[in-house]
């Protein structure tokens, strides 16, 4: 599947999408497949401070919950409301649900991170295991 | 039915609604005899505290209340039906004058806290299987205050952390196999040491190298189930332990496969510090459900000063009593005594056994467990080749390659008559099928077992959607847990 | 052995069937050092007779016949027959955790129902399936206010059952959690000058029991008004689950942690017993223990399921909630059929006639001794404090086989001779009248022998 080149994205399977200063940031189709049905979502509050590599919510499916990983340092300026009523829309579109937006503190991260093609080859590489 | 079996039929099977749903005004099952004080005004005693309304509680008649429990209870799978081959959960037989001796009055109605003059009676039950239980594991002393093998660990190393904070330092983290039970690093967690992971090797065993190299002065423990959760017994225990005991660390044991052990082995001989026990596993207390279990937790003389308060002694003059002077103690893990009534349970079973029924017992658990392995094998994947004691693990890679898991096996079973075995578990070993038959299946039980595996695997291979729309036969088909999780309705509610 | 279903020859067949020559092939695996010799040393096998005169013997050592004015946690109520009878049922008694749900339905359904109905008694949105008991009840709703509110601190009432204390220590020693305790006033409640005092920014939560460990019923009111002002959660804590019956449940509560026992749970020398922990649906996902929950299968019809487990041990490990793995089902499915049997009218007329036989015994003791904490409501218990130790009251009341309220010097020394006093609605006007009248007897024998009452009677030793 092609994913959306106008963002990067984590080997923890998140997307980055960059808007000058800010960010929004979700999971890729790659990780709600891998989830299975998504029941609930649990992130940080507004005003939060992420750092980049670590945790910052958990996503949970009936029989397994994953560790949702900060692909870029920030404060959080906003948490999607949908997640706690419909948590299924990640499942049905996960690069069009939002979890969190943010203001980034270093924008220079995001030099790290995989592009939309990288990301691809990385998950064909992971599914051939 | 696609295949017959022996094993069960389908049958006419009785439907019951919630309770409230037959709820009506007026109904009672209750009738209480007249007071022989005077009558009270509520109202007058307790002022604002009196509750006028009790909502939604039911009104219901006795004999509703009967055909209640007993249509719901046709629904369930049980012991008394037959086989569990669940890994791990030791579903052996419940013999019934365990059931009769928990009823005799003194010892169901003895208040605990009625004067020890007239307690004798459950302190000698207690200090009896506290003494065998010592003497079956090998140990130096025991707690029984814990009401289940989760609240036993933690327990165990409540003491160690009291252990290790005795002698300067109270150490920071605790081992864990990556083939533990999920309550090992829950129970860490809980009791403020840090979990580190210790991976098995090839032959699902401790790794020895890794072990070494992970150890050092900041490890309290190691969390060792033995047999391990793939029913293999560590033959390097003693390795094991010496490297735990060299840096100063401890050897705990989860106790829930001491069915492999009883009277073979002991683990206080091969340098385990400190184990819990599940009495509703090894010493055949009824699962009841989900519970109520017993987790007493055994120690070696190092650890005594730090056991719960109080502890059974034997007075001057010959009667028991118990000491609430211990300086060094841990404090309580719960009010009272313990789950006093799954002590008689577990005594009354060690009595009916003795000696050589125990070790009987083990023989025929592990004697099982193998007849099945040497069934199933060729049938299903065996990743491990190691020696198998008292339970077996397959998994789900022959069957995946056609799309079918462990878990759609397991739900495919239950239309033969069985209750699946422990599906996803161990973690490491990916679809697993951990099945523990225990000593109280017969020949005839097994070879149905069998027959109805093998079977499946057939079906797997020629109609594998069956096996994966499976169970057919129960009178509610997969139930959606998501819905359940996403809009979680967990209690009923009148209609508007 | 009788438990095996297995002759020699099956045995025989078996190792055949593997390829194995002796059963001890298959214990090979355990290093021959360790492998037992010699017969475990415990007494020989016992014919179910013998199994059965040895605790009917241990029966008649432990009270047989007694009568008990003992509460403090653990209460003697009536239990209807058909709880036994019920769970007795191999199809209860001997099933697993209802984790395969299409062949547990009664299991689950019958635990949808005890949420349902603790809901009702207690006021709260969502209950789980129980926890060990009321101490470690409490113990975790404790925790759960801890994470819900990310404060460490902890105030807790000196009125609530001692042990539950010692219980709450010993779980927060290890996370961190320092405790302070409020004090209680003459009329048996919580202090509220003194709470206000311990409580601070780091309160996480105030936990109060009510009706309190000397029976007395808190004003949960006021103490929530002042919990909440700062930011701090109200857990309460109920150790007689019967006052729901006429006493308001705690509303104002956040977390209620209960203690069934009381609902058709035989004492049992104090334990398997049933804890519960109910709340509100916004804290669910915080709350340990498992959880039923209603859902539709396949083909849309009604059913239950265990659920929310990502809060459990087996999926979160080290993350999870609690390391709890049981609930105490077959306990909580007494608790079930007890409050079914009495449902709406019945709890109301049996907590009715607890208040009637403690009334009645308090005005009596009143009469002789003195009723403390009289400023109050109560609802089952109350405290008198006599003149002599009420260890040597008990001492005589023994030779009536009779067991007195549990003395308190142990616990609250500066209450002196006090003791706690329950009754039900089994405890009998003759035996409250008999109990009376030994106090009356102790009071005045005190009385008349003054100064040399202080000579050294052969006081029995009582549990505390």
């Amino acid at each position: 599947m092609p994913y959306p080149t106008d963002r990067k994205y984590t080997k923890e399977h998140e997307w980055i999408q960059v808007n000058g200063n800010s960010a929004t940031i979700g999971i890729t189709d790659y990780a709600q497949q891998s989830l299975g049905d998504i029941v609930f979502v649990e992130t940080p509050k507004v005003g939060a401070e992420l750092t980049a590599g670590k945790t910052f919510g958990t996503v949970e499916s009936v029989k397994a919950v994953s560790d949702l990983f900060a692909p870029a340092s920030g404060t959080v300026t906003e948490v999607n409301a949908d997640l706690a009523t419909s948590p299924e829309k990640v499942n049905t579109d996960a690069h069009g649900s939002w979890m969190v937006k943010l203001t980034l503190k270093n924008p220079g991260e995001l030099d790290g991170l995989l592009s939309a093609a990288d990301y691809e080859k990385f998950v064909a590489e992971e599914a051939g295991h | 039915m696609k295949h017959a079996t022996p094993k069960a039929s389908l049958q006419v099977n009785q439907n019951e609604g919630l309770i409230f749903e037959k709820s009506s005004a007026g109904k009672a099952a209750w009738k209480l005899p007249p007071l022989d004080v005077p009558e009270v005004d509520a109202a007058a005693l307790l002022g604002t505290a009196e509750r006028k309304d009790l909502g939604n509680m039911p009104e219901v008649s006795e004999i509703e209340i009967i055909r209640h429990f007993t249509r719901m209870s046709t629904w369930n799978y049980a012991i008394d039906l037959g086989m569990y081959p669940l890994g791990s959960c030791t579903m052996k037989y419940n013999p019934r004058v365990n059931e009769a001796v928990a009823r005799v009055e003194g010892i169901a109605n003895g208040h605990p806290y009625q004067p020890e003059k007239i307690s004798q009676g459950a302190l000698h039950i207690i200090k009896t299987l506290s003494e065998q239980l010592i003497e079956i594991t090998g140990m130096d002393a025991i707690t029984m205050q814990p009401a289940a093998g989760a609240h036993g660990e933690m327990t165990g190393l409540l003491m160690v952390r009291a252990y290790h904070q005795s002698k300067g330092n109270a150490r920071k983290k605790i081992l864990i196999p990556d083939s533990a039970h999920g309550t090992n690093p829950a129970t860490a967690a809980m009791v403020n040491y840090a979990v580190e992971n210790l991976k098995s090797d090839s032959r699902g065993m401790v790794d020895i190298a890794a072990l070494a190299a992970q150890m050092n002065e900041d490890v309290a423990a190691l969390m060792l189930t033995n047999p391990n959760t793939l029913g293999v017994f560590e033959q390097d225990i003693h390795k094991i332990a010496d490297i735990l005991h060299a840096k100063g660390g401890l050897l705990y044991m989860d106790g829930a496969n001491m069915n492999a052990l009883v009277g073979k082995v002991r683990p206080g001989d091969f340098g385990v510090d400190v184990m819990h026990l599940n009495l509703h596993k090894t010493f055949s207390t009824p699962h009841g459900g989900g519970g109520p279990g017993s987790g007493p937790v055994a120690i070696k003389k190092a650890l005594e000063p730090f056991l719960p308060t109080p502890v059974v002694i034997t007075k001057a003059d010959g009667t028991l009593a118990f000491d609430y002077n211990r300086p060094q103690s841990v404090g309580r893990v719960r009010a009272f005594y313990g789950n006093f009534g799954m002590f008689v349970r577990a005594l009354a079973y060690i009595q009916a056994n003795g000696p050589d029924g125990l070790r009987q017992t083990t023989e025929d658990a592990v004697l099982n467990a193998n007849y099945i392995r040497k069934g199933l094998e060729g049938t299903y994947d065996l990743p491990y080749s190691t020696p198998t004691m008292h339970e077996v693990v397959f998994s789900d890679k022959v069957q995946l390659k056609k799309g079918v898991r462990t878990m759609d096996i397991a739900k495919r079973l239950i239309d033969y008559g069985f209750h699946p075995y422990t599906t996803a578990f161990p973690l490491i070993v990916p679809g697993a099928l951990m099945i523990e038959p225990t000593e109280s299946e017969s020949v005839e039980e097994m070879d149905l077992f069998i027959e109805a595996m093998k079977s499946i695997a057939e079906e797997v291979e020629e109609d594998p959607q069956y096996v994966l729309d499976a169970p057919h036969s129960t009178r509610v088909s997969r139930l959606d847990e998501t819905a359940a999780a996403r809009k979680p309705v967990l209690r009923w509610k009148p209609a508007s | 052995m009788r438990y095996l279903p297995k002759s020699p020859a099956d045995r025989e067949a078996m190792l055949k069937a593997i390829g194995l020559r002796s059963v001890d092939d298959l214990f090979a695996p355990i290093p021959a050092e360790y492998r037992l010799t010699r017969d475990l040393n415990i007494p020989r096998q016992m014919a179910e007779s013998e199994i059965v005169d040895f605790f009917r013997q241990r029966s008649r050592e432990n009270g047989e016949g007694y009568t008990s004015f003992l509460g403090a946690g653990a209460y003697a109520h009536y239990r209807p027959v058909i709880i036994d009878s019920l769970i007795s049922r191999g199809e209860f008694l001997t099933a697993y955790t209802p984790y395969q749900a299409e062949i547990s339905q009664g299991t689950l359904q019958s635990i949808f129902e005890f949420q349902t109905m603790i809901c009702e008694l207690t006021g709260m949105e969502v209950a789980n399936a129980s926890m060990y008991d009321g101490s470690t009840a409490a113990a975790e709703a404790v925790m759960m206010a801890v994470r819900l509110t990310g404060r460490r601190s902890v105030v807790v009432a000196r009125s609530l059952h001692p042990e539950y204390r010692e219980v709450l220590a010993t779980y927060a020693t290890h996370q961190g959690m320092p405790l302070s305790v409020a004090g209680f006033n003459d009329d048996g409640r919580l202090n509220l000058k003194e709470l206000e005092k311990a409580i601070t920014p780091e309160t996480a939560c105030v936990l109060v029991q009510s009706p309190n460990f000397f029976g007395t019923i808190e004003d949960v009111a006021a103490v929530a008004e002042i919990a909440h002002r700062h930011g701090a959660m109200l857990v309460v804590s109920i150790a007689e689950a019967v006052s729901l019956g006429i006493v308001e449940p705690p509303r104002e509560a956040d977390v209620i942690a209960m203690e069934a026992q009381s609902f058709g749970v035989p004492l049992g020398f104090g334990g398997p017993y049933c804890g519960v922990i109910a709340t509100r649906e916004k804290y669910v996902r915080q709350m340990p223990g498992r959880l039923v929950g209603q859902t539709v299968d396949k083909q849309g019809r009604r059913g239950f399921v265990l659920t929310l487990a990502t809060r459990e041990q087996h999926i979160r490990r080290e993350k999870a909630t609690s390391n709890i793995c049981t609930n105490q089902a077959l306990v909580a499915l007494m608790v079930n059929i007890f409050m079914t049997v009495y449902g709406k009218v019945g709890l109301k007329e049996l907590a009715k006639q607890n208040l009637a036989k403690t009334a009645y015994a308090a005005a009596q003791f009143a009469k002789h001794g003195k009723i403390l904490f009289s400023g109050a409501p109560r609802f089952n218990e109350f405290v008198v404090q006599t003149s002599e130790d009420p260890g040597a009251i008990n001492s005589r009341l023994l030779g009536h086989k009779m067991v007195g309220g549990l003395p308190l010097k142990k616990f609250y020394p500066e209450l002196g001779n006090a003791a706690l006093w329950c009754c039900t609605e089994l405890t009998t006007r003759s035996a409250i009248d008999t109990a009376a009248g030994l106090i009356a007897e102790s009071e005045r024998s005190m009385r008349s022998s003054s100064v040399a009452s202080s000579k050294e009677e052969d006081v029995e030793e009582v549990a505390r």
